[in-house]
């Protein structure tokens, strides 16, 4: 199990993985580029097809995936991945396409595109959606483009601020900035929802609009949502709906009856396509009628049931080669006909019940700083008897070793000690019950054998490591390694 | 509780100010940002002959979590940068008040006035 | 009961039962009634397993499989069946951001490996973890040139692909940056007007090659005026072809950027693909998104972390160097894997391969006497040619025996007139290009 070497170490010069044809043209040779080639080595490997497999295989055992077990990551919604989106994705002919084919020759891929746009839309209560952007961030950043233009066309121009709250995660703030706008950030109350105070202090002509996530991310809903809206709306602002948390809002709100103008919803969430540990996933974002000529080219319009692409003058341009992650795409569209109406209704019911049982069976062990009901997940303040004075990353690595995945911890900001459930409605009630058994043991060994949580994980493939010495070291290549081991010797 | 020295003075952006005279300072962090910020892992400074201003960001510290820009308590030009830390940043976190980042000449002496003293910073924070 | 959702009655009751209410609906209470859904979504009702595979393979249908001889920036080659084999485990396919080293050496280690083979192909100092493709790439490798020269203006190639254009474009006008275009020059990056154009305003040159139109591109002398100004030169190249051309580093570059597609990525309707970024060391702070570093944990075994993290959007917000907080890992996993079986010998042989069937179509097409070359420079694998005959008709004729190739660039800009694109892989036929050849031979 302790396997650790890199691909590049298994080499032994002259030998080979691949077969390929033969040479037809001998008479054509690379040579004849001359001035052009490339005069320097190249550092790859030479590996047999077996050495190449087992390596990898070793290498994925060191892995933590949603087959090993719970998966709490608050915020993350680490749903089961279907097998048969898998399937779906890797049969047929869409792995085959080339973007440019004619479009009578890819009809099927563009039907795929425009249902799952109409089926986004429903659920979100939304005019249109464009599949384009490549993650939740690349949403927000379109999204964001998508208000800028709206009030650029009107030629409102001193709209160059948008509200966030100071809750939000760290891309909203970020994506504002590469939009060229600027952050105002508001306070959130002691409950960690928006103060409607602080928002009206800060209402101008020069705002452009406002970022929310909703539930927020304490997974506590903003009640006075229709209120915030109207203040944005009559400040003349749009209103962006960050969809990290809509899994809690399936089949109960939609954020378009909230009174939100532009979001993106992250597929890779609450549309259970594989987070392939950490990417690719899909940001698609939907907008009200009044912007959906904003939206970015290329898109995918139908006309009888003829569907075709579309690059128009009014779009804010292009942000993607062409149509985003069509494959994440086909996956999250499987996803949504496996549930059916039916099933989406209960979606988010079942998440918000499966984390409101935890935050119950926990409250007496780990500190609860929110009162009231959460919805999809539940957010704690550390241990609540700690005499050892065990911080949260201590409790997360102690997790590990009882073969479970860490929650997500230090975030929100707002509590020092944030540790974040989110179990998600495809877990049954017998994980729960043995995860909520795990954290409350975890609890008792905090105070009676601190040391097991300082030092953990321990039945991990590593223990904890030193962050300090990656950082100042700086090896990011084999090449690094190599130059670092012979500065060693 | 950090440690506060005497003799220097202090800005509310956790700079320690240590005059060397009447218009020469010598600039870095305080122990307290030192800890708050856990293991610094890299300085960034500016090079002698660049100018820096009074409330400006002239350089940043990060650490294996965290990155925290310099807000310039002063404005003057940059005389001399420390060396040292470009390849031993951990010397922040070893001594603070010892690991002096820039030292510059001031452009405008009385902004010192404004400074906190060792009493007013212990209070600050 | 639904198969995703593990809750009989029973084990609701007992939880409604322990969180002391009655029914779900009472966790919603806070949220208001006007807003709450009262009606199922209009969507079409559950389907069984079998009716989704039936439903899939009916929309497949509607598709057409075709024998691609065109390119532009995506690229039939081949995927070794080990690629689909070691992507599909769901240690690699299901784990979220290893964000818990721990438990993630496997995603970290391939990505530090994906990462060496970045390196190795440019011959630059580090890559990223990877961006979202190869346009957002060249968008961010504009972004990171500005903000090292402090500089709001970048230069653009005129021959880098139209795609890849518009999506740097986009990003600089809303940021408020802006361009100036180098003009090509017999279908390449023209030295002499970006000596002409270059000064201290611009924070870069992006360039492409193979180029747009799939000619080589010779930059003799181009990062050097670029240095002369304190600007950077940024190269834009599909990676597989820097296996055989002149890397990144031997031209001087800065920055390299591009899409991965070509090693080992099925071109599945353009995404999801996976845009590298590499840079020199001296410029890493500034370059986005994640970095896999090597240490070793507290026994001292080898380990990976992400490192440097203090640039990303999570902890800098809205000082981040960018505000994209994923890489396309999975798909960087397809690029590792293709890159180790491949190997130096590998890449050089499909090079060799796809430049051969290139060029044997090239000369067969010059032959007919429908076609010309009025650019007359070096390429690989991909080639752009002249003809008055109907680019429609060409289409058509293709389309007719399965074919797509001879894409039209009138497509793209009016500035194209005539212009027509073809590529060919190591994976095209003799029959394959024959064929191609014999249908076109009939055209007038």
């Amino acid at each position: 199990m302790n396997y650790n070497k890199l691909i590049f170490e298994l080499s032994i010069p002259g030998r080979i993985g691949y077969s390929l044809p033969k040479e037809n043209y001998p008479n054509y040779q690379l040579k004849d580029l001359t001035e052009h080639l490339r005069d320097s080595d190249l550092l790859l490997p030479e590996v047999s097809e077996l050495d190449c497999v087992r390596h990898y295989s070793n290498v994925s055992k060191k892995n933590f995936g949603v087959e090993n077990g719970f998966y709490p990551l608050g915020s993350c919604t680490m749903k089961y991945n279907p097998k048969i989106n898998e399937e779906i994705a890797k049969s047929y002919s869409f792995t085959k396409l080339h973007p440019y084919q004619p479009i009578r020759t890819t009809q099927g891929a563009l039907r795929v595109y425009h249902e799952l746009q109409v089926a986004l839309s429903e659920i979100s209560g939304l005019a249109e959606f464009s599949l384009n952007p490549y993650a939740g961030a690349h949403g927000e950043l379109v999204g964001l483009m998508v208000m800028k233009e709206y009030h650029a066309t009107r030629k409102d121009f001193k709209r160059t601020k948008v509200i966030i709250p100071d809750s939000a995660h760290g891309s909203n703030p970020a994506s504002t900035v590469v939009c060229g706008m600027e952050v105002v950030e508001i306070k959130s109350n002691e409950l960690g929802m928006v103060d409607i105070e602080s928002l009206k202090s800060v209402l101008s002509d020069e705002i452009a609009g406002m970022m929310l996530t909703n539930p927020n991310t304490l997974g506590i809903f903003e009640s006075d949502i229709c209120e915030i809206t109207k203040l944005i709306h009559d400040a003349g602002g749009l209103m962006y709906y960050d969809g990290a948390n809509l899994n809690a809002m399936l089949g109960k709100v939609r954020p378009g009856d909230m009174g939100f103008d532009i979001m993106h919803i992250n597929l890779h969430k609450t549309f259970s396509t594989p987070h392939g540990g950490g990417g690719p996933g899909a940001g698609p974002i939907g907008v009200r009628d009044f912007l959906v000529d904003y939206l970015p080219n290329p898109r995918v319009k139908k006309m009888d049931d003829y569907y075709y692409i579309a690059n128009t003058a009014e779009s804010l341009g292009q942000i993607s080669s062409f149509f985003g992650n069509f494959l994440v795409e086909l996956r999250a569209y499987s996803y949504i006909l496996t549930l059916g109406k039916e099933n989406l209704m209960n979606v988010g019911k079942l998440a918000t019940l499966n984390a409101n049982y935890i935050r119950n069976a926990l409250k007496d062990d780990y500190y609860l700083p929110i009162e009231g009901y959460c919805m999809h997940e539940v957010v704690f303040d550390g241990l609540l008897d700690n005499p050892n004075e065990i911080r949260t990353f201590d409790v997360a690595k102690r997790l590990l070793d009882y073969g479970m995945h860490a929650p997500t911890i230090y975030f929100p900001l707002l509590f020092h000690q944030a540790i974040m459930i989110e179990p998600t409605e495809t877990e049954s009630l017998q994980t729960i019950d043995e995860f909520i058994k795990v954290m409350k043991l975890i609890a008792k060994e905090a105070r009676t054998t601190p040391e097991l949580l300082r030092n953990a994980p321990i039945n991990t493939p590593i223990t904890r490591t030193d962050e300090v010495f990656a950082a100042k070291a700086m090896i990011f290549s084999y090449r690094d390694y190599l130059e670092y081991i012979n500065r060693k010797v | 509780m950090s440690k506060v020295l005497d003799g220097l003075l202090y800005s509310e952006s956790h700079e320690w100010i240590k005059k060397l005279s009447d218009d020469e300072v010598l600039i870095g962090i305080t122990e307290f940002a030192a800890e708050q910020l856990g293991s610094i892992v890299f300085v960034d400074l500016p090079e002698a002959e660049d100018t820096i201003e009074k409330d400006s960001e002239f350089g940043a510290v990060e650490s294996v979590k965290a990155a925290s820009d310099l807000v310039a308590p002063l404005s003057g030009e940059v005389m001399e940068m420390n060396e040292d830390l470009v390849g031993e940043p951990e010397l922040v976190n070893e001594d603070a008040f010892g690991a002096w980042f820039i030292k510059i000449k001031l452009t405008n002496p009385e902004e010192l006035d404004s400074l906190l003293s060792p009493e007013e910073y212990k209070n600050f924070i | 009961m639904f198969k995703y959702f593990p809750h009989t009655k029973e084990d609701i009751n007992k939880m409604l039962k322990d969180i002391n209410i009655s029914s779900i609906d009472e966790l919603f209470s806070q949220i208001s009634k006007n807003v709450l859904l009262k009606e199922d979504y209009n969507i079409k009702s559950e389907m069984s397993e079998l009716e989704i595979r039936e439903y899939f393979k009916n929309l497949s249908n509607e598709n057409q499989e075709l024998t691609i001889f065109s390119g532009l920036g995506l690229y039939d080659h081949y995927q070794p069946a080990i690629i689909d084999a070691i992507t599909s485990r769901q240690e690699f396919l299901t784990s979220y951001t290893p964000y818990q080293p721990e438990i993630s050496q496997g995603t970290l280690q391939y990505i530090f490996e994906y990462q060496s083979m970045i390196q190795a192909l440019t011959g630059l100092d580090v890559s990223n973890a990877s961006m979202y493709d190869g346009s957002t790439a060249s968008a961010e490798a504009c972004f990171m040139a500005c903000n090292i020269t402090r500089r709001k203006k970048v230069l653009i190639s005129e021959t880098v692909n139209p795609n890849t254009i518009n999506v740097i474009k986009t990003y600089l006008k809303f940021r408020g940056y802006d361009f100036e275009f180098i003009s090509s020059k017999n279908g390449v990056f023209d030295v002499e007007d970006f000596k002409n154009k270059m000064s201290k305003e611009y924070a870069s040159v992006i360039v492409q090659s193979p180029n747009f139109f799939g000619l080589i591109e010779d930059y003799t002398g181009v990062s050097e005026i670029a240095h002369e100004y304190k600007g950077l030169l940024i190269q834009n190249s599909d990676p597989s072809t820097l296996a055989v051309l002149k890397s990144p580093m031997e031209n001087g570059a800065d920055i390299a950027c591009g899409d991965c597609q070509s090693l080992g990525v099925p071109l599945a309707f353009g995404g999801p693909a996976l845009g590298y970024l590499a840079t020199l060391k001296k410029y890493v702070r500034k370059l986005p998104g994640r970095i896999a570093g090597y240490t070793t944990d507290s026994n001292g075994l080898r380990a990976y972390v992400l490192t440097l993290q203090a640039r990303e959007q999570h902890i800098r917000r809205s000082k981040a160097n960018s505000n994209i907080c994923s890489n396309q890992s999975l798909i960087a996993l397809y690029v590792t894997v293709y890159s180790a079986l491949m190997g130096k010998s590998g890449l050089e042989e499909v090079n060799k391969l796809s430049y051969q069937n290139a060029h044997y179509m090239y000369d067969k097409l010059l032959a007919t006497g429908k076609f010309y070359d009025n650019f007359k420079k070096p390429f690989l694998k991909e080639f752009t040619l002249e003809t008055t005959i109907s680019h429609d008709l060409i289409g058509e004729a293709l389309l007719e025996n399965n074919i797509f190739g001879g894409f039209s660039l009138e497509k793209i800009s009016d500035k194209y007139e005539n212009l027509i694109n073809f590529a060919a892989t190591e994976k095209r036929t003799k029959s394959e290009i024959d064929k191609l050849i014999k249908v076109l031979e009939g055209l007038s």
